[in-house]
């Protein structure tokens, strides 16, 4: 007989103590491996999202080899436009598309199967699906037309073509749509009563993404729509601390969506791969909480050394807000491991202090992703990122290579390889197609991690002999005055240019074996899929 | 488990190890929200933010009359001034260059003005790695006091068009 698929105590289905009679109407397959209720309109909408997102990956994939190489002295590949133009499109296909495309599938999964519903709206779900397309698409052709090269950040008075702006707000509309379709397929589910008493905790996860995309989209509307009327020349120009400001309020509190999303994809994985049960729900739900009452104010730490907002302001709004929800993610990163212990000692790993870690199913590419994901979010992301927000060393690190050294951390080599594990068991149950090559699989989380860390800790120390950040020449050739850098600089921005190839080397497998298996791979419908 | 109902009584208080974590988490978190304040009142570099509203042009004329003033040579076609030790400073941004070069002198403490004529810009001075923000309409207050001579190279980190790459000047600092 075959190993089962899931390692974890999965339940038989009488064993789901909250599920009640379903509202599908037919509409549903029971998983052949998990024994969950899968909602067929809600799975198609979740490969489409899932398609998409791989797309958008490979996209800013291809982009960011050729950043690495350009930003890697001794090989300097990109002409200079094509550096500015490629690092816009780099920002938006993996920051905006890639992450966000994804968190709309794990939105709908989260609200039908794991609740046992059916999808809130069919017709929501293509609108929110035709509009974030049709953003996206508009997005890429005015970056790539070189109608738009202000980078992802488009602070005024730098302007894009007005279809640029108008894409980012379909596109953010669009998400919009995918999330209310969301709350809707709660309420559904709660008004059919397809459950009883509290929502497992991967939704509670799910929803707390949720409300925090809500008051995301909203700063976005409230930047995006002024700058869009402004490059009509409808307007006048917004002001560009107000812009700053408030874009910031997307652009940090986009970042507590994935977060969000990812530790939910954390505890999700967990149980997946290994059987792994939260210790005590209330403290896993209290932290993500904290993530919405107090992120939106942390926002301050990119504006640690602007004019327009004075000390007071500083001090108070990267205290206090930004602590506590560090604290929630201090918390997620104990007890996300904890379960996993918990779980591991259990089935008698009980070895010494770690025998437990030793024994982890790392050949399974769903565990290794996330496990390494929690380690390079916690740590690297997490202590760089503490760092950064102190008022004094964001002096010292402001718009240096610090910066995407800390965010490669957390939004690369967490968020993106978590996103990437949680495929590993997207493809197999709800595409129900097999990954080829599985030995190349296991090997992937791996390259990619490393790729990131050496990447990531490369950029930091740059950063710290001051290299710019989004910046094409290290030389400054051409320039009126010579600069120049500590060789240790030079050398470390190669060593920039070496973890770049090994990430991209490490992406473009994933990309490549999840095509594959999407489109070509050995169906697996009618049984469990096969064990990792 | 985590995608699966919990029991219906799951609200419970936290114990063991993760009560001992959240507690020490919690009482790091509270030293650093107080550091922050500490560090401040403290610390001898802060970015206070101290900033006015300027027009453009306005900040541009400050300027001007700031170098007709106080100019005492030219580097590379670019006025050298000299501010009057405890004085006002101005520098302007502009693509793709910085106006004029300032020449300072040691342990004299200036309140430097910057502010940008047309997009944002970057203020990154090195190899100190001190780095700040220049937006236009703002004038940006830099109470600044350099403690080491030298020539410093003042670079823009901020993306400001396909010339970013290229916008650099000095900041001289004598004895
Ligand atoms: C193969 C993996 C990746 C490589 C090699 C890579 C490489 C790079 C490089 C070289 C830069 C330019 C830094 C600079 O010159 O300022 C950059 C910027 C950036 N990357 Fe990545 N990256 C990767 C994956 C990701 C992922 C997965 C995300 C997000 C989910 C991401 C988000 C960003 C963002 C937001 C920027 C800043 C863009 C800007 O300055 O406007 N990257 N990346
Ligand atoms: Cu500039
Ligand atoms: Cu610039």
């Amino acid at each position: 007989m075959r190993a089962p698929a899931l390692e974890g105590d999965l339940p038989v289905p009488e064993e789901k103590p909250g599920f009640l009679k379903g509202n599908h109407a037919g509409a549903v397959r029971t998983c052949d491996t998990t024994g969950l209720p899968v909602c067929l309109e809600a799975q198609k909408f979740i490969q489409l999202n899932a398609v998409m997102a791989v797309v958008a990956l490979l996209i800013g994939g291809v982009v960011a080899l050729l950043l690495g190489l350009t930003r890697w002295p001794s090989v300097h590949l990109l002409p200079s436009e094509w550096y500015y133009r490629l690092l816009t499109a780099h920002g938006f296909n993996m920051l905006i598309f890639w992450m966000i495309f994804m968190e709309i599938g794990i939105l709908y999964f989260a609200g039908t199967t794991l609740l046992n519903s059916r999808l809130g709206s069919k017709a929501l779900a293509w609108l929110s699906f035709g509009l974030m397309v049709t953003g996206a698409v508009t997005v890429e052709a005015m970056v790539f037309a070189g109608k738009a090269d202000v980078l992802l950040t488009s602070y005024v008075p730098i302007k894009a073509h007005p279809a640029f702006y108008l894409g980012i707000i379909l596109f953010a509309v669009g998400a919009l749509v995918g999330v209310i379709n969301f709350f809707l397929t709660i309420y559904i589910a709660k008004r059919d009563k397809t459950y009883a008493g509290s929502v497992p905790l991967v939704v509670f996860g799910a929803i707390a993404a949720a409300i925090i995309a809500v008051v995301t989209l909203l700063h976005g509307a409230l930047v995006m729509i002024p700058t869009f009327t402004w490059s009509m020349g409808w307007t006048e120009m917004p002001d560009p601390a107000w812009y700053r400001l408030v874009w910031w309020g997307l652009g940090h509190s986009s970042q507590q969506i994935n977060v969000a999303a990812m530790v939910s994809c954390w505890y999700l994985l967990g149980t997946l791969t290994v059987g792994a049960k939260p210790l005590n729900q209330a403290v896993c739900r209290g932290a993500f909480v904290l993530y919405i009452l107090f992120i939106n104010l942390a926002s301050a730490h990119h504006l640690l050394v602007d004019p327009g907002v004075g000390a007071g302001w500083k001090i108070w709004n990267t205290s206090y807000a930004m602590y506590l929800a560090v604290l929630a993610s201090m918390i997620h990163g104990f007890t996300v491991p904890a379960s996993v212990e918990h779980a591991l000692r259990k089935k008698g790993f009980n070895k010494g202090l770690f025998g437990w870690l030793f024994a982890a199913p790392w050949k399974n590419p769903g565990f290794s992703a996330f496990f390494l994901s929690l380690v390079i979010f916690g740590f690297l992301g997490g202590i760089t990122g503490v760092t950064l927000g102190t008022q004094q060393i964001n002096i010292i690190a402001h718009n240096t290579l610090r910066i995407p050294g800390h965010f490669h951390a957390t939004v690369a080599g967490g968020a993106t390889l978590c996103f990437m594990g949680l495929a590993y068991y997207v493809v197999p149950l709800i595409f129900r197609k097999e990954y080829p090559l599985k030995a190349l699989a296991r090997l992937q989380p791996y390259l990619f991690a490393a790729g990131i860390v050496t990447m990531a800790i490369s950029m930091s120390f740059a950063g710290s002999y001051g290299v710019p950040r989004r910046h094409w020449d290290l030389e400054f050739t051409g320039s009126q005055f010579a600069v120049g850098f500590d060789s240790a600089a030079h050398f470390m921005m190669g060593i920039v240019g070496v973890g770049a190839t090994l990430a991209f080397t490490g992406l473009i497998i994933f990309v490549l074996l999840t095509v594959w298996a999407v489109f070509f791979g050995k169906s697996n419908a009618g049984k469990p899929m096969e064990s990792w | 488990m985590s995608i699966h109902f919990p029991e219906t009584n799951w609200f419970k208080a936290p114990t063991g190890g993760e009560r001992v974590w959240i507690g020490l988490a919690l009482a790091w978190c509270v030293v650093l929200t107080l550091a922050m304040p500490y560090w401040h009142f403290k610390g001898k570099q802060n970015s206070t933010g101290e900033s006015y509203r300027v027009a453009p042009a306005d900040f541009m004329a400050r300027t001007e009359k700031f170098v007709g003033t106080n100019k005492v040579g030219e580097l590379k076609g670019v006025p050298v001034v000299q501010p009057a030790p405890g004085g006002d400073a101005y520098l302007v941004a502009m693509m793709w260059k910085f106006y004029p070069v300032l020449k300072l002198k040691k342990d004299q403490t200036y309140r430097l003005h910057v502010s940008s004529l047309d997009l944002q810009h970057g203020f990154s001075l090195q190899p100190m790695n001190m780095n700040f923000q220049i937006l236009p309409g703002y004038d940006h207050v830099l109470t600044i006091t350099p403690t080491i001579s030298g020539e410093y190279s003042l670079i823009c980190n901020e993306f400001c068009g396909f010339g970013h790459h290229t916008m650099a000047s000095k900041i001289l600092v004598e004895d």
